[in-house]
């Protein structure tokens, strides 16, 4: 049982990263996650754990770093906030690529552009689409609570190095902001090199020996036929993934005759919306994919054969609905609704937009 | 239970670790807490506020648009947050400032002279503690035992000594709540 304490969200993401044993932070500050690099400097972790911490000269050299030191099997990871994001999506494409493993955290803010600093949740296309350039996925996990966001450094980790990818934190500007009571996980330490070649050994640049092949992280092969057995081999990797890794939380379902699917923050304040719907004797249920991608699309088409229709609330102008749209593939009604651009809905507003969709309310 | 709350004022009047304090407590007597602030690009003399939700049970959104208390420090947040006050919550505030007083007969209105007691203490950061006690007088959700716990936990310790003089000034606020007449 770990500690007990009150946290921001943001401000957890960077102590469970030293007390996971991270061994670098590589970032630049963009508000709404500046607390991650402020918590990780107060801490100074260099001292204790050995942590290297740094706040590169751009998003561009930060990404760049975490290549170098994923490239080195270390567990290395950044965070930003969108825009900082769009800098390093070349970066994230070469990391998926060359199979690299690391952590990025997005504490999404209203967009496009410079946008605004108010939570937004505009980057699922972004995060789950590719975003950068080529046939990749990385792996998002959407934490609702604080607590996740402790969480979800240690599951991103392990997923990272279990498959060889970038995993992603997709977060926002509520839950990096806000503060709620946290059990922070107990302190492991870093991987020493003889751990380092046991668990990456077959890849990782960790010094060539007389007895084995150089070890080269790239994403390059000038041959297109190697290229795309490479691509081969990535496709399978996600298969499998998606086989294996999808994780979703459902909240009074069972019953339900409509369904609200949402993720991170937005879905916190659809539990309230279910819960002021079903006061009024409307079998309202709600299903959170934790993982966007791979996204719970199985059991989205499951619960199609259950309800009459289905709301995807998102604090954008709708991207998580189209996979929700692919999952349910014209079978029953589906819609969008949230409000965006840095301003975040109020349950009683997602209870007037799912009237006045299924109940021909006002 | 459930207590749902809105602190509101300017920027550098201790509203953010009035809430904090309060969220605090919340943690040390095993309840369920969260704690948003409205993080614009605010600084000294701009608005702040923050929605603090402590309850017997899971907390489901964070973000709510209407409040069992409002604690109001300025005119800017009164005329902003009046009306989201629930039929039968609590509104208190401290007068120093205001022009237009609360209007609303289906609530409970309190006011408490924080700027001014403080000044009495000698110390106006006492301010945002004199104002915290005046609300643990009208709505004792939290105990007292764990309100120190929870100061204890949200001071860094080389702060720790002005923990006896938060306290005084807690005690003060609980003294000083006056309830207010809408006229």
């Amino acid at each position: 049982m770990g500690e007990l304490k009150l946290m921001k969200g943001n401000e957890v993401i960077a102590e469970a990263a030293i007390r996971y044993g991270a061994d670098g932070y590589f970032g630049y500050p963009i508000t709404p996650q500046s607390e991650i690099m402020e918590t990780l400097m107060a801490q100074k972790p260099w001292e204790t754990t050995g942590m290297v911490v740094l706040q590169a000269e751009s998003e561009v050299a930060s990404i760049n770093m975490l290549y170098g030191g994923a490239a080195c099997g270390k567990r290395v990871m950044t965070s930003s906030s969108s825009p900082g994001l769009s800098l390093m999506l070349e970066g994230v494409s070469y990391l998926a690529g060359a199979e690299l493993p690391c952590l990025l955290v997005n504490v999404v803010r209203g967009g496009p552009g410079l946008g605004t600093i108010q939570p937004s949740q505009a980057d699922y296309f972004q995060a789950t689409k590719g975003g950068g350039h080529g046939d990749y996925q990385i792996i998002v996990l959407a934490p609702a609570s604080v607590q996740e966001m402790n969480d979800f450094v240690g599951l991103g980790f392990d997923l990272a190095f279990k498959y060889r990818i970038p995993s992603l934190i997709l977060s926002d500007g509520v839950i990096g902001q806000m503060m709620e009571k946290v059990e922070v996980s107990d302190y492991k330490p870093r991987w020493t090199d003889e751990e380092i070649q046991k668990i990456s050994g077959s890849w990782a640049t960790t010094g060539k020996t007389k007895n084995r092949e150089r070890h080269i992280a790239t994403s390059l092969d000038l041959q297109a036929e190697k290229m795309e057995e490479h691509n081969h081999k990535l496709q399978a990797k996600y298969r499998e993934i998606e086989k294996n890794e999808v994780r979703y939380e459902e909240f009074q379902t069972d019953d339900a005759e409509y369904l609200l699917v949402a993720y991170g923050s937005s879905a916190r304040i659809c539990q309230k919306s279910v819960t002021l719907l079903r006061q009024k004797g409307i079998k309202v249920g709600l299903l959170r994919p934790i993982t966007v991608w791979p996204f719970p699309s199985q059991r989205i088409a499951e619960l199609a054969n259950q309800v009459k229709g289905m709301l995807a609330v998102e604090m954008s102008a709708g991207q998580m609905v189209m996979d929700v749209k692919l999952a349910v593939n014209g079978k029953i009604p589906v819609s969008h609704f949230g409000r965006y651009g840095g301003v975040v809905h109020s349950p009683g507003e997602v209870v007037e937009a799912f009237e006045k969709q299924f109940l021909g309310g006002k | 239970m459930t207590e749902e709350i809105i602190i509101a004022g300017f920027g550098g009047q201790g509203v953010l670790s009035m809430g904090k304090i309060l969220a605090y407590s919340g943690v040390m007597q095993n309840q369920e807490v969260s704690w948003m602030p409205s993080y614009g690009p605010e600084m000294r003399g701009g608005t702040a506020n923050v929605t603090v939700i402590i309850s017997d049970e899971r907390i489901s959104s964070p973000i709510i648009h209407e409040f069992d208390t409002a604690i109001i420090l300025n005119q800017q947040s009164l005329d902003k947050f009046e009306n989201t006050v629930k039929p039968g919550g609590l509104l208190l505030f401290d007068p120093n400032g205001i022009t237009r007083p609360p209007q609303r007969k289906d609530i409970n209105i309190y006011s408490i002279e924080g700027a001014e007691e403080a000044a009495k203490m000698g110390n106006p950061k006492t301010f945002n503690m004199i104002v915290m006690g005046a609300y643990i007088k009208i709505r004792p959700i939290v105990k007292m035992e764990n309100v120190q716990k929870g100061l204890e936990k949200s001071l860094p310790e080389r702060h720790h000594k002005l923990i006896p003089m938060n306290l005084d000034a807690i005690q003060v606020g609980m003294d000083k709540v006056v309830k207010f007449a809408v006229n």
